[in-house]
């Protein structure tokens, strides 16, 4: 099975190709198929950049890059990648079903394989479904952010790509949804890239950690999270190896910012 | 503190008692404190026309009402198509908004002799000036409308792979629905003026023509029940979109 994403050398910039400020540069990163990444940086170390690029919504400047083995425009066409936003980005005039959905509504002509309607199982399996008639605005935070992963695991993609999704919730809902989104990995076998701000977060969904230093953005930590943790990525918040793991990339994030 | 919230009940009984107060001491005070008939009737006169003369109200109601409907469905639909084909083409919105914008600038009074004269003395001309006034906020509300969609917005649809058509019809059309009736309630009630005001400038027939016939012979009943008759008609319109609305937006 070839790595979910192979990156050499990448540059990623705005302004083009000669003027560019470049956000990331010489970056290098492998990561394994099925694997649970999170990325930790300070502001404008590129961490949305990068999965920016993975997803095809940014071409870089330079070096190359592999998802899935093949190019992102490719991985992208046939819908092998799920984006989850800070912001759950739910149509407003969409049921939930609805938006669940999306994904069968629109872009199926440069698809190639057929996706089913699995909103109902989804809907039940992120505890919300009774919820199916309701418009987004009904909804709390946390229950938006159900949706939006929901919607995002409609086409069974192999690569999950999440920008800060618990970012703007209460610390309450965020601990539920980690677990959450930790049984879910463990049983679709996708591969997660988490963006976060918090430490805390970041080391109990990791299976691993990379930090990013900004300007430009480059991996100043490569931390893999396995050996503090039990088998399948399991661990407490309060173990005393995690947290001295959190120490360890508190420091690196530190030095990074 | 804040005060306490009106029930239900007054919420609808205050506004109807604050205009039967004002009517009522329009009726009764006016002519008390010597206003002459001929400048402020009182509103039983005003009401009388309504009795005496209302096959003459209707008779100029009919195409007014003609003409601000198509003015608005025409300035309205050209407003949403060209702001579509903008949005579609920076090239086309860099080289001609600018122009729109400064055509928008021409205050319409100025512009309805030109539209007279183009189009002559029927309905046509009173209809294009109710499209034209239509016509700008219109445009400039469905392009911001159409252009309101989030970067993550559009970013979903990007990794959905979603083709313009698509991006068009479930995105950006949707995002620009509440812009757009927030115009069309506007232009309900300008697509009114846009066809009386035309029919000041050439017409006898119409409120227009019956506001500029009744000012002239001093028959002010007859003029006051052709404003109240068109701020009806602009009341009409604007609950017609209203409803419209309602139905077309549930969030």
């Amino acid at each position: 099975m070839p790595d979910a994403i192979e990156a050499r050398q990448l540059d990623v910039g705005y302004g083009g190709r000669q003027a560019a400020v470049k956000v990331l540069a010489g970056l290098d990163l492998t990561v394994a198929a099925g694997s649970f990444l999170s990325i930790l940086g300070p502001s404008g170390c590129g961490k949305s950049t990068l999965l920016r690029v993975v997803a095809d919504l940014l071409d870089p400047l330079g070096g190359t890059i592999s998802v899935l083995g093949e190019t992102p425009h490719a991985v992208r066409s046939r819908r092998d990648v799920g984006f989850v936003f800070q912001d759950s980005t739910l149509l407003p005039w969409r049921t939930v079903r609805d938006n669940v959905r999306l994904p069968l509504g629109v872009g199926q002509r440069s698809l190639t394989r057929k996706i089913e309607d699995r909103s109902a199982e989804l809907l039940e399996l992120m505890g919300l479904g009774s919820f199916g008639e309701r418009l987004p605005h009904q909804l709390s935070g946390g229950q938006r952010q159900r949706v939006a992963i929901a919607r995002a695991l409609l086409g069974e993609p192999k690569l999950l790509l999440m920008d800060e999704p618990f970012g703007a919730l209460d610390e309450i809902t965020r601990d539920r949804l980690n677990d959450e989104l930790l049984a879910l990995w463990r049983r679709t076998g996708t591969t997660v890239l988490f963006v976060t701000h918090s430490i805390a977060e970041a080391a109990y969904l990791g299976e691993r950690v990379i930090v990013l230093a900004a300007n430009p953005g480059r991996v100043v930590k490569d931390l893999d999270m396995r050996p503090f943790k039990q088998e399948g990525n399991r661990c407490k918040r309060e173990d005393p190896a995690i947290v001295a793991a959190m120490a360890d990339l508190r420091t690196a994030l530190e030095r990074a910012s | 503190m804040r005060p306490a919230p009106l029930s239900p009940q007054m919420t609808v009984a205050l506004p109807v008692l604050g205009a039967a107060s004002i009517l009522v001491a329009w009726q009764y005070l006016l002519p008390l404190l010597g206003v002459p008939a001929y400048i402020v009737p009182t509103p039983m006169a005003i009401f009388g026309v309504f009795q005496k003369n209302f096959s003459l109200l209707i008779d100029n109601l009919r195409p007014t009402l003609i003409e601000a409907l198509a003015g608005f469905v025409i300035g309205n639909l050209a407003a949403v198509l060209l702001a579509v084909l903008f949005v579609h083409s920076r090239v086309l919105q860099a080289a001609y908004f600018p122009i729109v914008l400064f055509f928008n600038t021409i205050p319409i009074l100025a512009l309805s002799p030109i539209i007279i004269l183009i189009f002559g003395l029927g309905m046509t001309p009173k209809i294009v000036i109710a499209a034209v006034i239509c016509f700008f906020p219109t445009l400039v509300n469905m392009i911001r409308g159409l252009d309101s969609a989030s970067d993550n917005e559009h970013e979903l649809f990007r990794v959905l792979s979603a083709t313009r058509s698509e991006i068009f019809w479930s995105l950006r059309l949707p995002r620009a629905l509440p812009m757009l009736f927030s115009s069309l309630r506007i232009a309900s009630a300008t697509a009114v003026i846009g066809a009386i005001v035309g029919e000041w400038i050439g017409s006898d027939k119409g409120l227009g023509a019956l506001i500029i016939q009744a000012t002239f012979n001093y028959q002010s009943d007859r003029l006051y029940a052709a404003i109240v008759l068109s701020s009806s008609l602009s009341i009409a319109l604007f609950c017609l979109v209203v409803l419209i609305e309602r139905r077309v937006i549930k969030y």
